[in-house]
């Protein structure tokens, strides 16, 4: 018992250090496999005032370029209102067909709320920022992030009272489901950690006429983005003969490095969603070991 | 000025400067990230118990994880620090620590090739063990032996910098005064 002492008293510094790197080891690799870490809320308060107020100041250097993108992204919308258009034949009638659906009854699946970028870094691996709403105002995981242009940014992982913490599409670990436009073929949007202004889409065969320029968007399939959204254009599209798909290198749309201004979007049926699927796997199941 | 004081202020001043300038100058190259702020723990004074200094290091680093959103990972690395620091001061001067005419590591306290040798030796383990645990979550070998010198040789660059504009002033202790 007393040589126990004894080395404990002896090796304290070291012992120290082996429990503390143990400790910060297992925060980290916590915080990789689930984004929970411990005290995270609470740090994310503290570290969400601070850079609220530095973020003012930074507010400054990119008010140009915002401006930009909310005038782009209200023209687009000037675009859309009734009294652009006439209707000039008077036989066109419209005949809704009442047997199915209330079709006055519209089902809402997206809600938007603006939020603000309060930090955000694009030179590391794993990239992430921060934003000024959290559960308070109804954010939660996996609700999509766009920014003002429409493009996409990424996705909730992490709430807090106040503030909310999002993986940027910018992060080795998110893929986003992804289209071509011109021919709706689906694959995967992914970032290899390189550099900061392109993405990878995986995914698209080969016998699609894939050209530089094309638009990147969002896929129908995905539970968190709203189809149709920009992801990027097409820069550089190789032939991979091994697999017999692109690798698509991605221009992003949203300029990472001047975020300001953000959506957050919920999908309203994601449970649903999710539940079906969940409800599909398990009768799958069952019906294989019926027919067992 | 207070030693204790004055810590406390470089502290803040480099914990700022690496979260709110060094981590948001716009992207050089993927294989430039300047790295500055694990200099404050170099700077410490010499007379910090050894076990002290592991709980600053670990505290220090902790707070810059949270700041950056990744917990645990620069902890990690300032701990590893934190630890051999004082094993490669007692290397380059075998001293005891009450025998230093300076209070803390400097080119003065050191002269420039015993500073240049300790400035280099903590940087590479400290990016080593960084990049190292960067590596476990996406593994590419050559990346990460090219990080480690490029992210190196830019952090020696900064400290160079830093050393050279903003010369600490240090008072030369006698034995009679301590």
């Amino acid at each position: 018992m007393r040589n126990i002492f004894l080395f404990i008293r002896r090796y304290i510094t070291f012992l120290t250090f082996l429990l503390l790197q143990i400790f910060a080891l297992l925060i980290l690799f916590n915080y990789n496999r689930y984004h929970h870490a411990v005290g995270l809320g609470l740090a994310h308060e503290a570290t969400g005032k601070l850079n609220t107020q530095i973020d003012k100041l930074d507010d400054y250097f990119h008010q140009g370029q915002e401006n930009r993108r909310v005038h782009k992204l209200n023209d687009s919308l000037m675009n859309l209102l009734s009294r652009n258009y006439y209707y000039p034949d008077t036989s066109v009638r419209n005949v809704v067909d009442t047997l199915m659906t209330d079709t006055l009854k519209a089902v809402r699946k997206y809600r938007w709320r603006a939020a603000k970028v309060v930090y955000n870094t694009v030179n590391a691996e794993q990239n992430y920022m921060q934003l000024d709403r959290g559960s308070k105002y109804g954010i939660r995981d996996d609700m999509a992030v766009i920014s003002s242009d429409l493009a996409v940014v990424g996705v909730v992982v992490n709430v807090s009272p106040n503030f909310s913490q999002v993986m940027s599409l910018l992060n080795t670990r998110n893929s986003v489901s992804s289209a071509h436009k011109k021919s709706g073929s689906t694959g995967k949007v992914e970032w290899d950690g390189k550099d900061p202004r392109f993405v990878q889409l995986k995914g698209i065969p080969q016998n699609i006429d894939v050209k530089i320029g094309d638009t990147i968007i969002t896929s129908k399939y995905s539970y968190n983005f709203p189809p149709g959204l920009m992801v990027g254009t097409i820069a550089e599209a190789i032939n991979d003969p091994a697999t017999g798909f692109y690798t698509i290198k991605v221009k992003t749309a949203a300029d990472f490095t001047s975020l300001q201004q953000v959506f957050i979007v919920e999908n309203l049926l994601r449970e649903e969603q999710l539940q079906l699927e969940r409800e599909t796997q398990i009768k799958l199941e069952q019906q294989k070991t019926r027919r067992r | 000025m207070n030693s204790l004081l004055k810590n406390i202020f470089r502290l803040i001043i480099f914990l700022v400067i690496q979260v709110y300038v060094l981590n948001k100058i716009p992207h050089l190259h993927r294989f430039i990230i300047p790295y500055l702020y694990f200099l404050f723990l170099l700077w410490l004074p010499f007379s910090l118990p050894r076990l002290g200094l592991l709980i600053i290091g670990f505290f220090y680093g902790l707070v810059l994880d949270y700041l950056t959103m990744t917990p645990g990972l620069h902890a990690a690395a300032c701990l590893l620090i934190a630890y051999a620091r004082p094993f490669i001061i007692h290397l380059l001067i075998p001293k005891d620590t009450t025998e230093f005419n300076y209070s803390e590591p400097s080119p003065k306290a050191l002269g420039w090739p015993a500073y240049t040798v300790y400035i280099f030796i903590l940087t590479l383990l400290h990016h080593t063990y960084l990049m190292l645990l960067q590596l476990l979550e996406v593994g590419n070998f050559l990346d990460f032996i090219i990080k480690i010198a490029a992210t190196t040789g830019v952090s020696m660059l900064l400290i160079f910098t830093v050393e050279l504009l903003f010369p600490r002033k240090l008072r030369f202790r006698t034995n009679t005064a301590s």
